[in-house]
């Protein structure tokens, strides 16, 4: 058997192998140094590596992105982490008017390989400024690319593949994720940036899910697969998307139901729904089902935010609605 | 480190080469030629030329959305510029980006900025990604006063100082943002004052001569380049026209505008170049024929130039 880590070692040794590799690679963040992180994924890494390439900044978002860009520009390949993802909106106009653009407006001039690390924090009553979940903000942007793994493997393979990559990528981890145990080869790998993973063959119900919705999904496709048998989608990467594992999915099956941990109105789900739509309406049997936040702030007291947030039996109730049709 | 007679004229080229780039800008916009905003540097010439002077081929310059005189001081070609600013395929951005976003790899600039102080950030970081790469290089960062009253500076200060990171921070203080005041919107008399907030030189110059401006470059750039940190060098400076070349009423009293034109940094460092036998009224108007010759050269190259084909629109937003 494979070995298994956790999500969070699993980046840790992203980052190690890509540093080890490439001296032009460097981490700018809030507390990555001396504490690793305030979710460990940095941990050990400092004194590998030193404060020249894990770099401790003060509480300056805009500055860090800027860090970020500006080292790609003259060609570094920095990864950046926002402690919270919250906190990126307090860089957006780095991120979305500089890190996004910089390569179009200059017509080509300039490449910004950049990742910019940072955690979805849903489900830990950390309130309504850290635990959103703005993936749908940053894949409205063109010129980013929006990815968020959902495995210990998918951490690794993507964040490795992000780093070599020329472009400037949001790279959103779920905090719940970090103490997942998964299976992680030894030897290097990579995964492709815009292609999705199927993480369960199924032929009634695709589920099309991210980031800590994906191991969710999976074991409630398991859970009711003796009345429905679910084929369960992560994009991996949201923007650019893979429409079309998600289209030869949907035709084969009929019925879509897209799970989301962001809040409802605009958000991605929204996204794969309409180009379902648009592109295999003929072959849909049932109505598409979205499975997401409620358009609310996420409040602390554990009860109000599992209200808020998707749940297990809002995820069966979507697939039953789906199977009652065709 | 004083300017050579022979580097004085070169300077003088420049600046005049601005003035006359910045007239034709506004004369093209007037005939329709000119694709979205260009705002005029003319008045301002001796910061942009006198800081470039100071710098190394191989420095890196973030500018702003007055960008022209940065762009012709760190040699970038007034015709792929001009073809830009009229959208055209020959442009230095492919007419993606036009006059606010004007860049060029080879000479170092980074890139013109349409969002006040976000190139700030970027220039500390840029500072940043040399030293993780072994370069000593430097990278000036060009700014008006009004972007100092914006988050992004007063990040970007700190972080570049607690990193003690090569950047010169160059305020180009002409006192007006588009319609408000320097007094009226800044807490502080001076843009240098504020350098003590982040334990850095600020340094106070008359950015209307070019060899004082030099100078104190000289002195920031030495210390950014040996890891003594940043530097913030306030110019003082006026910009003759209004904000940018979409007409609209201009709040600044007749007077001052006046008082600034006579402080003319082209017409004051003409007469050094007289005085001092550098230059003489035939050599002058030489310099002024060959200028205009450049400037109109590259109109005609940018008139001549094709619109970009509509495909290419699709193209560069990923690499």
């Amino acid at each position: 058997m494979t070995r298994q880590i956790t999500y969070s070692e699993a980046l840790n040794e992203a980052l190690r192998e890509e540093m080890t590799r490439d001296p032009a690679v460097y981490v700018v963040g809030e507390d990555v140094g001396g504490i690793g992180g305030l979710f460990d994924v940095t941990r050990g890494l400092l004194d590998e590596f030193g404060a020249g390439r894990i770099i401790d900044t003060p509480i300056s978002e805009a500055a860090i992105a800027g860090a970020g860009i500006g080292g790609a520009l003259v060609g570094a390949r920095p990864v950046i982490e926002f402690q919270f993802v919250d906190f990126m909106t307090i860089a957006m106009d780095q991120i979305v008017n500089h890190a996004a653009k910089l390569r179009y407006m200059t017509g080509g001039g300039v490449k910004i390989p950049l990742v910019m690390r940072s955690p979805i924090c849903t489900g830990i009553s950390m309130g309504a400024q850290h635990s959103q979940s703005l993936e749908s903000w940053f894949a409205h942007v063109p010129g980013l690319v929006v990815i968020m793994p959902s495995t210990p493997f998918a951490a690794k393979g993507l964040l490795k593949a992000a780093i070599r990559d020329d472009n400037p990528i949001v790279f959103l981890e779920s905090r719940r994720l970090y103490s997942v145990k998964g299976e992680v080869p030894e030897m290097e790998f990579l995964i492709k940036i815009g292609k999705a993973a199927v993480h369960r063959k199924g032929s009634d119900v695709t589920i099309v899910a991210t980031g800590r919705m994906v191991p969710l999904s999976v074991r409630i496709a398991e859970d009711v697969s003796d009345t429905a048998d679910i084929e369960v989608i992560d994009p991996q990467t949201l923007k650019p998307l893979d429409t079309q594992t998600i289209l030869d999915s949907v035709r084969k099956t009929g019925r879509l139901v897209i799970v989301s941990e962001a809040c409802r109105s605009c958000g991605f789900p929204a996204e794969v729904a309409a180009t379902v739509a648009e592109l295999a309406h003929d072959d849909l049997k049932a109505p598409i089902q979205r499975v997401t936040s409620h358009d609310a702030p996420m409040p602390v007291s554990e009860p109000l935010e599992s209200a808020i947030l998707p749940s297990d039996q809002d995820v069966i109730d979507a697939i039953q609605r789906v199977m009652a049709k065709g | 480190m004083k300017l050579s007679p022979q580097r004085l004229l070169e300077l003088y080229r420049q600046m005049l080469t601005i003035r006359c780039f910045e007239q034709k800008v506004v004369d093209c916009h007037k005939k329709g030629l000119v694709q979205g905003a260009a705002h005029s540097y003319t008045g301002m010439e001796a910061v942009a030329v006198g800081i470039c002077a100071a710098m190394r081929d191989d420095d890196y310059v973030t500018s702003t959305h007055r960008g022209h005189g940065h762009c012709i001081a760190r040699g970038l070609d007034v015709r792929r510029m001009l073809a830009e600013i009229f959208g055209r395929a020959t442009g230095y951005c492919k007419g993606k980006g036009g006059s606010m976003h004007l860049a060029d790899m080879d000479r170092g600039m980074l890139g013109a900025d349409g969002i006040v102080g976000g190139g700030i950030p970027i220039a500390a970081g840029a500072a940043l990604g040399c030293r993780v790469l072994g370069h000593d290089r430097v990278v000036v960062c060009f700014f008006g006063d009004g972007a100092t009253n914006q988050g992004s500076f007063h990040e970007a200060a700190n972080f570049a100082a607690v990193n003690k990171l090569a950047v010169v921070f160059v305020c180009e203080n002409n006192h007006w943002a588009l319609s408000a005041g320097f007094e009226a919107t800044t807490a502080v008399d001076n843009v240098a004052d504020r350098a003590a907030a982040y334990s850095m030189p600020g340094h106070i110059v008359d950015g209307n001569d070019v060899e004082a401006v030099h100078a104190a470059a000289v002195t920031a750039i030495e210390r950014a380049r040996t890891g003594e940190g940043p530097s913030l060098v306030e110019c003082k400076t006026y910009r003759w026209e209004g904000h940018s070349v979409f007409p609209r009423p201009d709040p600044r009293p007749a007077q001052e505008i006046e008082d600034w034109r006579k402080r003319d940094p082209i017409a004051a460092l003409l007469q050094v170049l007289l005085d001092n036998g550098i230059l003489d009224a035939d050599g002058q108007s030489q310099i002024e024929e060959e200028v205009a010759a450049l400037i109109d050269e590259a109109e005609s190259f940018a008139r001549s130039s094709p619109l970009p084909d509509p495909e290419t629109a699709f193209e560069d937003i990923y690499v």
